[in-house]
């Protein structure tokens, strides 16, 4: 085992401000399209399109301010487990509650 | 680095010159103790995740039991102060990410300044939250024995949303059920803003600290660690702010 090969693996990803700064800002022009979609008629497609951008917003924070674009494998599995454990308590919860009693809410 | 009994020490093959003061002897290496330390932050904010998560979910399952009562009351928050605290808070991330590069970097005037605007930005979205608050207090929808219904079932009494929404008067059991949307509202956005002050506070400690170079010769983890706590305190916000303020503007 090369120490120079293993150093050159682990060596720490210093992300430029470049990215900073374009990710800061894409953030914050995603929250004027979110408000302003919120000003449209959509009916139930309000909801769905202020998730679908929440839900941009939040990867573009954890892949690039918390840096897990650059991880390590150990990293990204991390939290690709955390979230699919979330994501399947949350549908099992949500499954339970819409067929346990149809038509009574 | 702890000298206790020398003689657990069998001849050290190097002298404490040759390796980093900060790096622990049960570690190889700066990059396996940073590798660690960073995977720990992420299985504490698994935890946290579920934390909230707990709260959205009671939220999505009482939004659909409860929905007229649901979008009357959130017609209550104001979604400018709403806008301007999301954007307050993205910027604080952006002046944080900051931070964590100019501590790479070892930019150590750099690193102070970005704390210094994160923890002014945190306070600036405390205060705006204080407004908000404040207002629900003096209209007592704040859930308790003081709650009152009366925006609720006669929404002409609230002339500054009815003017905005022209909301129907609700039935009085229905109008009782945003109670419990107000619930969920302080206890969201109160454990988001405990995070906040949790975060204020240890930046003040981190602030003093940078002003000493801790952090700037090398050792970054705290900074680092702190950056991803900051950012998923951010993340709850961007959640928070859609389904609180945004999704029942209409209907």
């Amino acid at each position: 085992m090369t120490d120079q090969k293993e150093m050159e693996e682990s060596q720490h990803h210093v992300v430029s401000p470049m990215i900073y700064i374009i990710v800061g800002s894409l953030l914050l022009v995603l929250t004027g399209v979110t408000v302003w979609a919120s000003f449209q008629e959509w009916g139930n497609f309000n909801a769905v399109a202020a998730l679908a951008i929440a839900v941009v917003k939040a990867m573009i924070v954890v892949l690039f301010f918390m840096h897990v674009k650059y991880s390590s494998k150990l990293t990204k599995l991390t939290v690709f487990c955390g979230l699919f454990t979330f994501l399947t308590l949350v549908g099992m919860t949500l499954s339970d509650y819409i067929s346990r009693a149809w038509g009574t809410w | 680095m702890s000298d206790s009994t020398a003689l657990a020490h069998e001849a050290p093959e190097h002298g404490h010159e040759a390796h980093p003061a900060y790096l622990r002897h049960h570690f190889e290496n700066t990059a396996q103790q940073a590798d660690a330390a960073g995977f720990a932050m992420w299985l504490f904010l698994l935890t946290e995740v579920m934390f909230f998560g707990g709260l959205f979910t009671a939220y999505l399952i009482y939004r659909n039991w409860y929905y007229p009562a649901f979008v009357e009351a959130s017609h209550q928050l104001n979604v400018v102060w709403g806008t301007l605290n999301t954007a307050v808070l993205i910027t604080s991330s952006f002046t944080m990410a900051m931070g964590v590069w100019c501590a790479e970097v070892r930019k150590q005037s750099g690193l102070v300044l970005c704390l210094v605007l994160t923890f002014i930005l945190g306070i600036g979205f405390l205060g705006i939250k204080t407004v908000e608050y404040k207002e629900k207090i003096e209209k007592h929808h704040v859930p308790g024995f003081h709650y009152s219904l009366k925006s609720f079932v006669d929404p002409q009494s609230d002339p500054e949303i009815y003017k905005e929404y022209h909301d129907k008067p609700l039935a009085l059991d229905m109008a009782r059920h945003t109670e419990v949307y107000f619930s969920l509202y302080f206890a969201m956005t109160g454990m988001h803003a405990l995070h906040m002050i949790i975060g204020i506070a240890i930046l003040v400690f981190m602030i003093f600290r940078a002003r000493a170079g801790a952090y700037t010769a090398g050792h970054v983890t705290f900074v680092e660690n702190f950056g991803l706590y900051w950012h998923f305190v951010d993340i709850v916000w961007i959640f928070l702010f859609p389904l609180l303020y945004l999704i029942s503007r209409h209907q």
